[in-house]
């Protein structure tokens, strides 16, 4: 062995006894600097959107003034005159939000509590799938679901004047629905990272299993179960195929779910699926309206990703 | 404070008897506990509920014609989806092409090579959580502002599939990632110590053992980018397309946006067919998971 190895090292012309590499590998560090290009593809796409979105965003604001566009109450820059105050988008959005994430959170929550500290191994093997499959599902799908079964379901049992045909309503449910998954996931992680001995600790004491989940295993995990509902809002705000297929068009800040409504998304879909000039300023305002979502989404990504990083500091 | 009768905790041991059972009904556990199952059968049953809506209302159109016919505006009864089906292929063949090797040559990247208290390392790894997270219609304006305008690429296949790529990317890599760090660093330590460089070892030793979990992987980010339709609206997919794609560069529909497209027509045969595509869109998908399941189950190795 030992000759064999000094052999080896002296015919490479490496100190004797060195550990360090003998040859410098060239094909090694190529394939090494492969790898990082590839890596830095994701680095590449984030600067694309920025750049992207950043000149066309300055443009309209060259011409659209800040307090015009943050205060102005009525969106309606395909017409004429345009006006372009962007706040029924944000009330559009806001309330669908609202919608989705009332159906969301407690449903995902709940669900997560089921599969993390009830479910026998059996159940929870079926179970999850499921709610997989919710996850799986096309949004465009998902819209025409709002649109065709669930509007027309609400009609039928509403007393009284019902949602329109587009409505917030229908829009946001179905979106709630589509989000349970990610919110359910996440904090069932969350949930799994919490130290068996928290558990045990608790049921020594005489816990049920409904205190043991609520007092002990929410609590220990609430960073991550509230990185879920934040990113479960990010997903709800960014959702573009249900609001566009079933909440219809408003272009001035309505409130009522059961009226039609603008989300940023929607107008983003709408506006730029026709085949706009670059020149055009409406090629810009889909930017500026597009450059808002981004912001709006990045913090709140930023925001869930801190915080899940905060539970697997404490308990990995 | 609540008390411990008011959650259903006995508070008094006589009634034990000496066994560490329960030995009194908790009415609120109970509670709690149907309300927990009840949360997840609501989810299931809207599940449900939707698959059976869709193929009822398209059962009628759920025919030959639905993959054989071009689309047709003014005849609802002839009008298919067979320019949006192979429109689907094309985009899906070329997006696995782009990112199915980026995805995992960044994912060997992070796990075998990064150094993770280099600064550029971390900043990958946090960019790449958000990318996940970015509104899938923000990737079809950097699909439509870069790659179809700067770039020069138009509103194309190649264009799509650039974009849907770039939107995968993060799940490729992280289930790439995970597979990757499956394998136990025995296999690595041996491999070196029999005097394999570090990429021999990655190349004959990692890369096999991880590849089921990374094909599961792939197979679900390509699920997730066939059903996308978003991004695809600002690249030029709506238009009204007769005819299969036959290069990179021609004019293309896919399913998703076919879809779309009939269910914003009023006439009802419309309505039928927009049902009868998302049977054909979900047909698909179904396949595609169950394929990603087999293959997991299959050959997923425990170590």
């Amino acid at each position: 062995m030992t000759v064999t190895a000094q052999k080896a090292s002296t015919a490479s012309g490496a100190p004797r006894g060195s550990l360090r590499r003998s040859r410098p590998r060239y094909g090694e560090r190529a394939i090494q600097a492969i790898l990082l290009l590839a890596a830095l593809v994701s680095i590449g796409t984030t600067v694309g959107i920025v750049y992207s979105l950043i000149p066309p965003t300055v443009e309209f604001f060259q011409r659209i003034s800040f307090s015009e566009f943050f205060t102005g109450t009525n969106w309606a820059p395909l017409f004429e005159p345009p006006t372009y105050g962007v706040l029924p988008l944000l009330a559009g959005t806001l309330v669908i939000t609202a919608i989705a994430v009332a159906v969301a959170i407690p449903l995902g929550l709940l669900a997560a509590i089921y599969l993390s500290e009830y479910a026998q191994p059996g159940v929870r093997k079926v179970l999850k799938p499921m709610l997989e499959i919710l996850a799986g599902i096309p949004t465009v799908v998902y819209g025409f679901f709002a649109l065709a079964f669930v509007t027309p379901l609400l009609r039928g049992v509403w007393p009284g004047d019902g949602p329109a045909i587009f409505n917030g309503l229908a829009a946001g449910i179905v979106m709630g629905v589509m989000i349970i998954p990610t919110v359910a996931s996440l904090s069932e992680d969350a949930m799994s990272a919490v130290p068996q001995s928290l558990r045990d600790g608790a049921y020594a004491l005489g816990s049920t299993r409904m205190l043991v989940s609520l007092r002990v295993v929410v609590p220990a995990a609430l960073s991550g179960i509230v990185a879920a509902f934040v990113l479960g809002i990010s997903r709800a705000i960014g959702e573009t195929m249900i609001v566009t297929i079933a909440a219809g068009i408003s272009p001035t800040i309505g409130w009522n779910p059961l009226q039609a409504m603008s989300t940023m998304t929607a107008f983003i879909a709408q506006a730029g699926s026709g085949d706009i000039p670059v020149q055009s300023f409406d090629y810009k305002t889909v930017f500026a309206v597009a450059a808002l979502l981004f912001a709006i989404t990045f913090v709140m990504n930023a925001l869930s990703i801190r915080l899940v990083r905060k539970y697997r500091e404490v308990y990995e | 404070m609540t008390t411990p009768a008011d959650v259903g905790i006995p508070s008094g041991r006589e009634d034990r008897g000496g066994r560490l059972g329960p030995t009194r009904h908790r009415p609120l556990e109970v509670l709690f506990h149907g309300v927990l199952l009840a949360s997840l059968v609501i989810g299931v049953v809207f599940l449900a509920t939707l698959l059976i809506y869709v193929i009822a209302r398209g059962w009628a159109r759920l025919d030959s014609r639905l993959w054989e016919n071009f689309n047709s505006i003014r005849r609802p009864e002839r009008a298919g989806a067979q320019a949006a089906i192979f429109g689907t292929i094309w985009v899906m063949a070329l997006t696995a092409l782009i990112c199915l090797p980026v995805g995992i040559l960044a994912a060997i990247h992070m796990e075998e090579y990064a150094d993770k208290t280099k600064w550029w390392n971390r900043a990958i790894e946090l960019n790449l959580q958000n990318l996940a997270a970015v509104p899938s219609i923000v990737y079809g304006i950097l699909g439509l502002g870069i790659l179809a305008r700067q770039f020069g690429l138009g509103t194309s296949i190649i264009t799509a599939a650039i974009t849907l790529s770039l939107l995968v990317l993060p799940v490729v890599v992280v289930a790439s990632r995970e597979a990757i760090r499956a394998v136990p660093n025995t296999i690595r330590d041996g491999s070196l110590a029999l005097g394999a460089t570090k990429w021999q070892t990655i190349w004959k030793q990692i890369l096999p053992a991880s590849i089921p979990g990374i094909a599961t992987g792939s197979i679900l980010a390509l699920s997730r980018a066939i059903g996308e339709a978003a991004p695809l609206l600002l690249l030029g997919a709506v238009t009204f397309v007769a005819f299969n794609p036959d290069s990179l560069t021609s004019a293309y529909t896919v399913l998703p946006i076919q879809i779309y497209d009939w269910i914003r027509q009023s006439r009802e045969e419309f309505q039928v067919l927009a049902a009868a595509a998302i049977v054909i869109l979900l047909a698909i998908l179904l396949a595609m998971n169950s394929l990603a399941i087999y293959i997991r189950n299959r050959y997923q190795k425990r170590w």
